[in-house]
This record gives C-alpha cells, structure tokens and sequence, in this order.
C-alpha cells in the first residue's frame, strides 16, 4: 500500500513539475530557445508573492493574481530588452545571455531578500488531507488543487495554440519563422506573448512551489534540471508530453524515495537518462528532430 | 499603370552581393518572368521584394511608395504575397491551416479557403490532413493557395516546376489565368523557361546577379536567350 502511496504523490508532485516545465517548453517550441534563467524566474515570483503576502497580510492565493500579471510584464520587458537579440542566432549567445540572467536574477534577490529561505504560509488547507483507501493512501487538498490547476492550465493552452488564429500563428512560427512573416504574422509579437506565457506560468508554479515547501535566493537552477527532465522525457514541444514528463519524473522521485529516503533524486535522475537512452526524442516527441 | 518597380537593386546577404543594380517593373494585372540559372539571383530578387533579404541600395516601390523600410508582414498587408522557394509548407499545421494562416492578416478580397480549392481541386480530398502528407505538386498547390489567402495584388512564385513532374507544372500553371483574371499580377520565376515564357507578357533574364536581357517573349529569338541565360557571348 505504501507504494501505491507514493505513486498518488508522485503524480500530484508531477502536476508541479509540469507546471514548471511547461514554460520551458513553449519557450523552445516557439522561439527555440533555451532559457536557462527560467528556475530563477520561479523562485524570484515567489519572492516578490511573500514580499505581497507580509506587506498587506492576505493569502498567498490571492497573491496570484497581483504577481502573475507582473510576471507577465516582466516577459515583456526581458523579451524586448534580452531575448529579442539571442532569438535566431547562434545557441551559444542564448546560453550566456539566459546563463547571465539566471546569476543576475539569484544575486539581486539575495541582496534584497538574504540568504535565509522564507515559505509561504496557507495556514491549515495545506495540513488538510482526503483518505483515500483508510490511513495508508491520504492525498492532501492542496497538492491536489495544484494538480487540477496544472492540468487546466495546460488543457487552456492547448486549445489556445491548437484551436485559435493566434495559436496557428504560434505554431507556423515554431515551425518557419521566415514563412510565418511572409504569411503577414509579426512574429516579434509572437515571440513576446509566447514568452510572457512562459514567465507568467513559471511564475504560477514558483508560487505554488513556496507555498508547500521553502525556497530561497539560490533554488533556481535546480528547479530548472526538473523543468528541463519533465520537458525531455515527455518530448520538446508537446504539452501533454510536458505533462507526462513532469508525472514520470515525480512518480520516479516519490518511488525512489520509498525504497530510502535518500535516492529521492537519484532515481528521478535515473529515470530522466534511461528514457534518453532508449527514447532521445522523449514520450511525446516526434521521431526526427528537425 | 505600374504597379511594382524595383529601381537599381543591389542586395545580399551579409557581405556576398548577390544582386547588381537590377531593375524591373510589373504593371497592373500583368505577368513577368524573371527566368536565369542557379545562382543568378531570381530567389533574392523575390525575397527583397518580399522584404526577408535586405537591400543595400535602390529602392522597390509600389504605387509609386517606397516599401524599402516595410518588414515582410507589412508588405504583405500592401498586397505583395510570395510563394517560396521548396514551397515551405508549415508541416505541423494541416491543409486548411496551412490556408488559413495564409490569411492571418488579409486583405479583403475574393479569395477564400472555398475559391482556393476550386482554382486548385488537387487540394480538396486532404484538406483535414496534415500538410507534411502531401506529395510535392499538392504540397506546390497547397502553398500557391496558402499565398493567394492574403488576396495579394502581386504574385511572386520561385521556381514553381522545381522537383515536379511535367503533368504537375502543367496543372499549377493551368491555375494562372485564374488567378490573373482576379486581378493579381504575377512574377513568375523559374529556371524552366518554357512555361515561364509562356504564361509571361514580358521577361527579364538573370545572369549572375544582373539583367542580362528582357523582352516580350514573343520577340526575343532562342539564341538571344540562350546567350543571356548561360552569358555564353563572353566568350564567343
């Protein structure tokens, strides 16, 4: 029973990695780029939710709706000022221009916020809990909720980009940039709001990761290896693969953890190499990458 | 009354110049041909048209208005659609969204997914279907289409026949008339000068990187052709 335990977890703690990754993914897909300050860009939107959540002293569920347009502008200002100049050229200047932002981003909120972790507090809905089969197998409300957050963001974008005229814009850019402006789409545009999407649902999953569990100024790039592990297992570029990914990955860390305490990590890693191994296009990823 | 002149073009890419004072015009409802070798220069002419390869010097108008300093998207909202080299079919997206993002920022105009599938029939059984299913002249059809969803007033079509069986080239050049007779001039390129010269009322013949002759076709003998073609008279 304890295993079957572990797997429920896992799965919910997929819905966050998914939500994590989900950025990454559109990112590349759209603009092909790999954007290495994306963990940074979670755990900065946490900050700024428990600098909102002290100074006014609401939920950090309210705190979404303040932080989450801000994120959104934040997109905005970074595609315009940094990743306009890196999009489409050589990947190298991606690296260092997104490696640099990742180092800015963690510096300046270590000066603004210390080195000492901070959580956000959601008092008694994150202590309860639904029993599922008797005592053994007991599924907390929140992880929950923020598994069915994750999945209806991630139904909404896919029927944005499957289903809307600015979608298919989306998707003929991610497939010829080149054609899709002979097409008559302004594919700067395209990159902005593709790149707001991505910082605004990072930021999303930075909130809920600090309201489950602490963060502080240096946790970005780790959580950036879960994105990048949840996007590749389930292939680059698609969204329910995303999905899938981020629920293999948090199955795969929640089992290891039941076997000990310590290979949490461990086998989330090994399950993230065997699947490049065997699959390097991922779950959901076409056969030949272009 | 013209309606596209490109006046002393010089352009490339990066520090290659690919193009050297090239200069054509196309009058209302009218078809030219740009005919040439590999590497003449035919693709870059469309693209500068187009607005994707920058120009150094001249300058391309329409209506009498400079576009030099319009990006590729807002020439096309002035009526200039080009048809692409390899046809660059957006292979994720499915005929008709193929058609439909051809019209993402339309002019108004009689085109629609409806007319597109009458001028070319070939389209209809697999418009549901994924564009990257298509043989090449559907796929050549697929992206004539994709560029008419705009309701262009020009044309550019590069090298249309490439890679295509006879039959094919016969059938997509069947649908010129149709489209000419909506009021759309034409810029026909293509290393393939039969069917350029006959479906153009004037041509313009490259030869790298410059017009090396233009004439109506009816007046310009073989030889004539042959000559700017290959730039064999230097060498005689």
């Amino acid at each position: 029973m304890n295993w079957i335990n572990a797997i429920v977890q896992g799965i919910l703690v997929g819905g966050l990695y998914a939500m994590y990754a989900t950025g990454l993914s559109v990112s590349f897909g759209v603009m092909r780029l790999v954007n290495l300050a994306h963990g940074d860009l979670a755990v900065g939107s946490a900050f700024l939710a428990s600098t909102f959540c002290l100074s006014t002293g609401l939920s950090p569920f309210l705190s979404v709706f303040i932080i989450l347009p801000v994120a959104a502008l934040f997109g905005v200002g970074l595609q315009f000022l940094v990743f306009s100049r890196v999009v489409g050229v050589e990947p190298a200047y991606q690296i260092v221009a997104t490696f640099g932002l990742s180092i800015a981003i963690q510096n300046v909120l270590l000066q603004r916020y210390s080195a000492t972790p901070r959580a956000l507090s959601i008092g008694d809905f994150g202590n309860r809990s639904l029993k599922i089969i008797g005592d053994q197998v007991v599924v907390g409300w929140f992880p929950l909720a923020r598994f069915l957050v994750a999945v209806i963001m991630l139904i909404a974008l896919s029927l944005f980009i499957g289903r809307t005229r600015l979608g298919r814009a989306f998707r003929a850019t991610s497939d010829d940039p080149e054609t899709a402006q002979l097409m008559g789409i302004n594919i700067r545009i395209v990159y902005v709001i593709a790149f707001a999407i991505a910082v605004t649902t990072v930021a999303l999953a930075g909130i809920f990761n600090g309201m489950q569990t602490q963060f502080s100024a240096s946790d970005g790039p780790a959580l950036l290896i879960y994105a990048f592990e949840a996007v590749i297992i389930g292939g680059l570029g698609s969204l329910w693969g995303t999905l899938c990914g981020g629920i293999i990955l948090g199955v795969a860390q929640t089992v290891g953890a039941e076997m000990d305490p310590g290979w949490k990590q461990l086998v989330g890693h090994l399950v993230f190499l065997a699947v490049l191994l065997v699959r390097p296009t991922g779950i959901f990823g076409r056969e030949e990458l272009k | 009354m013209t309606l596209l002149e490109v006046k002393n073009l010089d352009a490339g890419y990066g520090q290659f110049q690919a193009l050297f004072d090239v200069s054509l015009n196309l009058k209302e409802g009218e078809a030219i041909s740009v005919i040439g070798a590999n590497g003449a220069g035919k693709s870059t002419l469309l693209k500068a048209i187009a607005g994707t390869v920058s120009m150094n010097s001249g300058d391309v108008l329409l209506d009498g208005k400079s576009i030099c300093d319009m990006q590729p998207h807002e020439r096309l909202l002035q009526g200039i659609a080009l048809v692409p080299e390899g046809r660059r079919i957006f292979r994720s997206l499915t005929v008709k969204e193929n058609l439909l993002i051809g019209g993402y920022s339309s002019r108004s105009g009689s085109w629609n997914v409806a007319s597109i599938l009458e001028a070319f029939p070939i389209l209809e059984n697999f418009i549901g279907r994924d564009a990257d299913r298509l043989s090449g002249g559907e796929q050549q059809a697929l992206a004539i289409g994709r560029a008419l969803m705009s309701n262009p007033r020009v044309l550019l079509l590069d090298e249309v026949s490439l890679g295509l069986a006879p039959i094919v080239v016969k059938q997509l050049y069947a649908a010129l008339p149709i489209i000419r007779n909506k009021g759309c001039a034409l810029v026909i390129v293509e290393q393939d000068t039969n069917q350029a010269l006959a479906a153009s009322d004037h041509t313009y013949c490259m030869l790298e990187g410059r017009i090396s002759l233009e004439g109506k076709p009816s007046e310009l003998t073989r030889e004539q052709i042959s000559q700017a073609y290959f730039g064999l008279g230097a060498h005689a």
